[in-house]
């Protein structure tokens, strides 16, 4: 049981993505929702930093949100895609909830 | 507001215009139309029924000048004038065509 | 006779995640009443707005993305997207809808409205303008 992070700003206009990579622990979850998700895209200037926590964090990101921006089959491998149940999932699993925001 | 038609109740926004795209169908365009006091004729459905394919396609209701100019270019020049088109919906092509239509009041249209 | 003035809108946000992307659309259609001579700049995140393939029936949000193909008919036909923007994102002109106008004046050929141009030529472009839009 541990902490499950969500971000919801694009890593190319806001840091919080950055900020959640450094300031989560390993074994910790990242849920990419909203303008969030372009950080599970693959060949982008944020993919390298994003493979290198997926060494000792899992990340999830949102297929609706995906699917609505245009961007699913661009998914990077590893990242697991997660629909509003399993969001609910997520959410219970996990001892606590921070927003990056 | 809303009107009624077969026991159901559609609602309308303040202007008489379809709050619920879905809700549309061709006894409620009828309907609108009477409220605009038009009658329905094989030319006024074909401006409605453009209106309806235009909309399916790119979301929008489109201003006058344009949905003018694609009337002509599907339905010939004879009809993609405003004189036709003013004659059919003497309040404006894209106020009444488009409530008939069920589409929103065109972005734009004031 | 009034005077044509030069307009850029210049977008910089993803649609759906904020209100910018369709509140733009919609002033650039308004605006298409006024009769200028319109340019449209997608740059930053904002090149996500012409993606190909968004799908937002799951979000419940209305997919404006449709709607960038009737630009042509607003004659709006000058899209500048940069390509700084897109090769950051991974995203090649292959990404994005294909969008067209048609030239009237020769007997209506379909011409490509998206121009992929390099942030110093935008930067040029951006010169040029009587009215810069920002969302």
């Amino acid at each position: 049981m541990s902490m499950l992070h969500t971000v919801n700003k694009s890593p190319f206009e806001k840091d919080s993505m950055n900020s959640c990579l450094r300031l989560s622990a390993d074994g910790s979850s990242i849920l990419l929702i909203e303008d969030g998700v372009f950080a599970a895209q693959e060949g982008t200037v944020v993919s390298d930093s994003v493979k290198e926590a997926m060494k000792s964090k899992k990340v999830y990101a949102l297929q609706e949100d995906i699917n609505a921006r245009g961007v699913q089959g661009k998914v990077m491998d590893g990242i697991e895609l997660v629909d509003y149940a399993g969001f609910v999932k997520l959410v219970t699993e996990h001892d606590k909830v921070q927003s990056w925001v | 507001m809303a009107i009624e038609i077969d026991g159901k109740t559609i609602e309308t926004d303040e202007e008489g215009y379809l709050v619920t795209l879905s809700d549309w169908d061709e006894n409620i365009a009828l309907e609108l139309a009477k409220s605009e006091n038009l009658e329905m004729d094989d030319a006024r459905w074909e401006v409605v029924n453009f209106l309806r394919e235009y909309y399916d396609e790119y979301q929008i209701a489109p201003a006058v000048r344009v949905l003018t100019k694609a009337i002509g270019k599907k339905l010939g020049k004879d009809k993609g004038n405003s004189k036709y088109l003013y004659e059919l919906f003497p309040y404006g092509p894209g106020k009444q065509a488009c409530k008939i239509a069920g589409l929103p009041k065109p972005t734009g249209c004031i | 006779m009034s005077v044509t003035k030069k307009f850029l809108y210049v977008n910089r946000r993803a649609p759906y995640g904020t209100i910018y992307a369709w509140e733009s659309l919609e002033v650039v259609l308004i605006g298409a009443a006024f009769e200028q001579d319109v340019a449209l700049a997608f740059v930053d995140d904002g090149v996500y707005q012409l993606a190909k393939g968004q799908d937002t029936k799951g979000i419940g949000m209305k997919n404006f993305s449709p709607t960038y193909s009737a630009l042509g008919d607003y004659d709006i036909n000058k899209i500048y997207v940069e390509k700084e923007s897109l090769e950051a994102r991974g995203l090649t002109l292959e990404d994005l809808q294909h969008l067209v106008w048609e030239d009237e004046d020769e007997d209506w050929a379909e011409k490509d409205s998206i121009q992929v141009v390099t942030s110093a030529e935008l930067a040029d472009l951006m010169e040029q303008q009587d009215v810069v839009l920002s969302f």
